[in-house]
């Protein structure tokens, strides 16, 4: 029972990762970017590559980083210069990254990684005796994600990460101080694909494969996440609004968890995605009736 | 400090919505000048503040910023020199934000980088200066701006422009989405500042009275043009009943019509 816990615990902070970037994109630069779908699985294939090639541990997740990134770019240099809607250009990487993943992955749809070393196996290699494969994979996790949200505040605290905050709240104020937007824009879609290809790096390694089809209503999932942390913690620190997006990701887990063990639903995995659009839908008829004066709804 | 040439603004150019917001308007505002601009609505005023601040580009002419052709330059490098203040108080601060963090972005103008700016001799000083507005602010640096009510935040935009020390001011009828009480204590503070820091300013008003009161150049427009430009003696000796028989003698319309113009 306990293992159900751990392994629920797992699950929600290596998809919290993801959330945290979601919640950079819609929530702090107001930015519906449907980029996450496609650099999730692009993690994938980049964290399947380095370890294929012998790349260590910490290059790898840099450069698995540094991939997302660019991704998240590309999405805001469309939207910038081509003048199209945010959620058109998110829509636009992700379809080019689909043909990209599977380059990167060389046209395999699936990269096993039983005949490599992962993170995860190395750990419990480490800790083997101390405790169970999934305590020790879960303190790493807490270790990292940590780490993670610990820099993502240093981050809001400096001057530059203010003015990102003050992007989706009011883009003609950050314009009068001086600011290009547009950097601004690079830079937040920038950090929040990378912090998702990180997540992915970590669900494929933790999954055991690199698969393209990985990303596959990720954006949802992470939104559904984010929009449970708003109902559990009401605050204007960002300290604050970063960790309620990591536990709306466990608790998102941890509902998942329960809707699949509800037998009389004869529930398929396949049945997935539907539960994961519903539960959005759910969420907003929820907010929407908690804050009917507010009008940003996503 | 700001020279406009020939300026020119046609919308819609070439279809059958076209409207020549702008006709040949030459201006030249020298430093420390404190210039009241009137006119009836539509006029191109708030056209004219666009095109000083460069949220589009003007059809003709060209803008001198501190004897530098910024015609082309886009508007968040322009902005770096200007302070603007809207009447909608919600445009100048971000109001889910705190109070403190509001003030932080404010500071200083140009590229943000990744230093933390704001410690507790910042928080020291942005109290002070909150002080000076005598609302009470000071005690609320960690409340999000959204709580507060118009007139604060447009005294906290005033006084968060006035910090980052522009160039060039320019005031967007900033009073007239207050109530009275609020428009007085907002323009009062205004004009202290202005004096205090020696600030160029544009300042849109609806209020004959005040465009007459305060500061050293009055310019009316109309339909695109500036028809009236006085400053000097001639300025503080103008009365309302004299530029509306100006209006009339220039234009061959009657002012009083134009309920716009009237003032409270």
């Amino acid at each position: 029972m306990t293992e159900i816990f751990g392994i629920i615990l797992i699950e929600g902070l290596i998809y919290g990762i993801m959330a945290l970037g979601v919640f950079i994109s819609f929530r702090i630069l107001d930015f519906p970017d449907l980029t996450v779908d496609g650099s999730f699985p692009l993690g994938a294939a980049v964290m399947a590559a380095c370890l294929l090639a012998g790349i260590p541990f910490i290059p790898a997740f840099m450069l698995t980083f540094a991939a997302g990134s660019l991704a998240g770019v590309a999405t805001a240099l469309f939207h910038n210069k081509l003048k199209i809607p945010g959620l058109l250009a998110g829509i636009l990487t992700m379809t080019i990254l689909y043909s990209i993943n599977l380059r990167i992955q060389k046209f395999s749809p699936n990269i096993s990684f039983l005949r490599v070393e992962t993170l995860f196996d190395k750990i419990h290699s480490i800790m083997k005796g101390m405790m169970g494969s999934t305590w020790s994979v879960l303190i790493l996790l807490v270790l990292v994600t940590f780490v993670i949200k610990t820099l993502l505040d240093l981050f809001f605290h400096t001057d530059m990460g203010l003015t990102l905050g003050a992007m989706g709240d009011n883009e003609q104020m950050v314009i009068a101080q001086g600011v290009n937007p547009h950097i601004m824009k690079m830079i937040g879609i920038g950090v929040s694909n990378g912090l998702v290809a990180l997540s992915g790096a970590f669900a494929a390694q933790y999954q055991g494969q690199a698969d393209v089809n990985l990303g596959r209503g990720v954006v949802i999932m992470g939104l559904a996440s984010v929009m449970i942390g708003e109902f559990l913690i009401r605050s204007n620190r960002i300290s604050l609004l970063t960790l309620r997006v990591l536990l709306g990701s466990v608790a998102f887990r941890g509902i998942m968890f329960l809707a699949r063990n509800l037998t009389f639903l004869s529930l398929r995995p396949s049945d997935l995605q539907l539960i994961y659009g519903l539960s959005i839908v759910l969420l907003l008829l929820l907010t929407g009736r908690k804050q009917k004066k507010n009008k940003r709804s996503v | 400090m700001l020279e406009l040439k020939n300026l020119g603004k046609v919308f819609n150019e070439g279809t059958v919505n076209e409207n020549r917001a702008i006709n040949n308007i030459n201006i030249k505002v020298e430093q420390g000048e404190f210039i009241t601009i009137i006119g009836s609505n539509g006029a191109g005023k708030s056209t004219l503040f666009n095109l000083i601040s460069g949220s589009y580009g003007p059809s003709e002419g060209t803008v001198f910023l501190r004897g530098d052709d910024v015609t082309n330059q886009p508007e968040h490098i322009r902005a770096r020199h200007i302070g603007r203040i809207y009447q909608n108080t919600m445009l100048g601060t971000a109001s889910n934000m705190t109070l403190e963090d509001n003030m932080m972005i404010c500071s200083r103008k140009g590229f943000k980088g990744l230093k933390i700016s704001l410690n507790r001799s910042r928080r020291e000083f942005f109290r002070e200066k909150l002080k000076e507005l005598d609302m009470g602010l000071e005690n609320r640096l960690k409340d999000n701006v959204g709580l507060f009510s118009g007139g604060q935040r447009q005294a906290l935009t005033l006084l968060m422009m006035v910090l980052s020390e522009p160039d060039l001011v320019l005031l967007d009828e900033h009073t007239a989405a207050l109530d009275p009480k609020n428009a007085d204590l907002v323009l009062g503070l205004t004009v202290k500042f202005i004096k205090d820091f020696n600030l160029t300013s544009m300042m849109i008003t609806h209020n004959m009275d005040h465009a007459i009161k305060y500061g050293s150049r009055l310019l009316m427009m109309d339909r695109g043009e500036v028809i009236l430009d006085v400053k000097g003696e001639e300025k503080k000796n103008l009365t309302i009943p004299e530029l509306v028989e100006r209006f009339h003698i220039i234009r061959k319309r009657d002012f009083a019509n134009d309920e716009a113009l009237l003032s409270d």
